[in-house]
């Protein structure tokens, strides 16, 4: 019998609906794959068998029965991050230990209700904080590719670095993530994955741990393209219960996919061509351009003249949202508690134990920047920097532009536990210079997988688009897919 | 602008961590870092600029003033650590 977990969701969606294989059968052939291949990839944190074939038992009934949804019988994993009832979600930090939400999140009910079944809960970096997924207290995932001839282990990128893995390793369908900084977009780069982080009020907060609430927005990763137009449709919704959610109608972004791309403006920006990027990022680049002038569009050079300002800006703003976010985390109403003395004690001693080093650096940063004296010259400059890079969008969309094509990375993959890397945050930092812009300016952005380096690790590209027009990013990505083809990794796992 | 020790100790203590002197030592290096890094954007001119407080341009969405949840302190008190008779219990606040 041909391997399951080959097929992407287009696929096993027909398979399922033709009744040639069962939701319970193609669940099963996941969770073996899970079984065998999580201890060397550490990509999910929990697993869920029996959920899964109670899931998958009830998707066979609904498919007998004729009433199918979109994404019934598909077999997906969701970022620990997402809030799912009575199963596991502690954002891969200690200090949520033991948590069981009492509810579900509604990007992960949305799912269940198109007859989705969950596999587990994926590794990620603590509280979403990191571009390498080495900052979860469940250590480091693995990501399946490895340069050619290597056996160094390469991180996924991060911080959906559990996610990417587990759908580039076939180890689920699709993966819930999301996005701050990147943490879409870079690992599904690293990954040869396909990411979307759509705009800011797409799919709803409720019920996802918050990190940073002005700039964190649920997407999935996938196979292709298709698969994530698929998976969005499911995921976004409008939504009461989180004020941000934006009241429109969600599209179905898979009819966009073929639709040609004759009379589009493309833009490109000179300030992504940055100081010792490689030259096989150059070369990808130029040859996603040359991809889609011959599919008819236009390429017009643009600057977008904040661009440099926006990673600065960015860890001022995220860390500060974090700070208070965090806040709740204090041993009173859930996780952990460590004893102490008096209250006061015990929220230190709860807060030291649980926070691993990323996370209380950047609670650190957040609490520096919003106390007294400093908000003005940190948070209020930020917020203003913030309205420019912005408004640098605006000026290329309103100039005629449809969308942005940018590296979606200015490398690939790195080893795990650099050590240049460990030794300097902003280092590690700069990893997102190109996806943070987008969460900056509450942009759609998408990372398609567009080639190989010499190394044979994947590289993406990126690309970035108005406000709720995530049918553009679906339709052009197509193009660059079909030209480029699909990368799976060599399994050495 | 850069820390001291003294100020990372402050910090900690608003962020509720403790810390151990190795600790904020080491810290103290990382956030100068960190500050050091974020220091261009007082080069930005920003005359006029109001300052981003909303991503999409949107009002915010009011519902009816009307109780649509509740009646949950078992849901609430769940993953307490320590609690009882739906309370939270936490160490000796008032002497």
């Amino acid at each position: 019998m041909t391997d399951l977990t080959r097929l992407t969701i287009a696929e096993a969606r027909s398979k399922l609906t033709a009744k040639e294989i069962t939701a319970v059968e193609l669940t099963q052939a996941y969770l073996g794959a899970i079984d065998a291949a999580n201890g060397a990839l550490n990509a999910y944190v929990a697993v869920t068998p029996e959920k899964a074939l109670a899931m998958a038992k009830a998707s066979d009934e609904r498919i007998a029965g004729g009433k199918a949804g979109t994404l019934e019988g598909i077999p997906l994993g969701i970022k620990d991050l997402f809030c799912t009832e009575g199963v596991h979600t502690q954002a891969a930090s200690h200090i949520l230990d033991g948590f069981k939400p009492q509810y579900e999140s509604t990007v992960t009910q949305n799912l269940w209700n198109d007859g989705a079944v969950m596999l587990g809960k994926l590794n990620m970096d603590e509280f979403a904080m990191g571009s390498s997924n080495e900052s979860s207290y469940y250590g480091p995932v693995k990501n399946p590719w490895r340069a050619t001839g290597s056996t160094m282990d390469l991180v996924p990128g991060g911080s959906s670095g559990g996610s990417a893995a587990a759908v580039a390793a076939f180890l689920c369908a699709g993966a819930t993530a999301t996005d701050t900084g990147g943490s879409i977009r870079q690992p599904a780069a690293f990954t040869g994955t396909v990411g979307i982080k759509p705009t800011y009020g797409r799919c709803s907060r409720w019920g996802i741990v918050a990190f940073a609430s002005s700039l964190d927005q649920a997407g999935p990763i996938a196979r292709d393209v298709r698969d994530a137009a698929i998976m969005l449709k499911s995921m976004a919704s409008v939504d009461a219960k989180d004020t941000t959610s934006v009241d429109l109608p969600v599209p179905d972004y898979e009819k966009s996919l073929g639709q040609s791309l004759k009379g589009m403006k493309i833009g490109i920006p000179k300030e992504y061509r940055v100081d010792g990027m490689p030259g096989e990022i150059e070369t990808l680049w130029q040859q996603g351009i040359a991809w889609l002038k011959d599919a008819g569009a236009e390429i017009v050079d643009i600057s977008l003249p904040h661009t440099k300002y926006a990673l600065p800006a960015y860890y001022i703003v995220a860390p500060a949202e974090a700070s208070s976010n965090l806040a709740r985390y204090d041993g009173v109403r859930y996780g952990l508690r460590v004893d102490g003395k008096d209250i006061a004690d015990m929220y230190e001693k709860t807060r030291a134990a649980g926070f691993g080093t990323e996370v209380k650096r950047r609670i650190m940063i957040g609490t520096y920047v919003l106390s007294a004296g400093y908000y003005d010259a940190y948070y209020l400059q930020a917020q203003k920097v913030r309205t420019l890079i912005k408004r640098d969008f605006e000026q290329a969309f309103h100039a005629g532009v449809d969308a942005i094509l940018t590296p979606a990375t200015p490398s690939s993959a790195f080893g795990i536990a650099d050590a240049e890397l460990a030794a300097d945050p902003v280092k590690m930092y700069l990893n997102d210079i190109f996806t943070v812009t987008v969460n900056m300016a509450g942009l759609p952005g998408l990372s398609v997988p567009a080639g190989l380096d010499a190394k044979g690790l994947p590289l993406g590209l990126q690309l970035i688009g108005k406000p709720f027009e995530e049918e553009t990013l679906f339709k052009t990505a197509h193009v660059i897919e079909q030209a480029a083809g699909r990368f799976a990794p060599a399994r050495w796992w | 602008m850069s820390v001291d020790l003294a100020t990372v100790k402050r910090v900690a203590r608003l962020a509720r961590i403790a810390v151990s002197e190795e600790e904020a030592q080491r810290m103290t290096g990382e956030l100068n870092g960190i500050l050091g890094f974020v220091e261009q954007l007082s080069e930005v001119d920003v005359t006029g600029v109001e300052p981003m407080t909303s991503v999409t341009p949107m009002a915010m969405k009011k519902r009816v003033d009307a109780v649509t949840d509740g009646n949950k302190a078992d849901d609430i008190v769940a993953n307490a650590p320590n609690s009882e008779r739906n309370f939270f219990l936490v160490p000796k606040v008032v002497e």
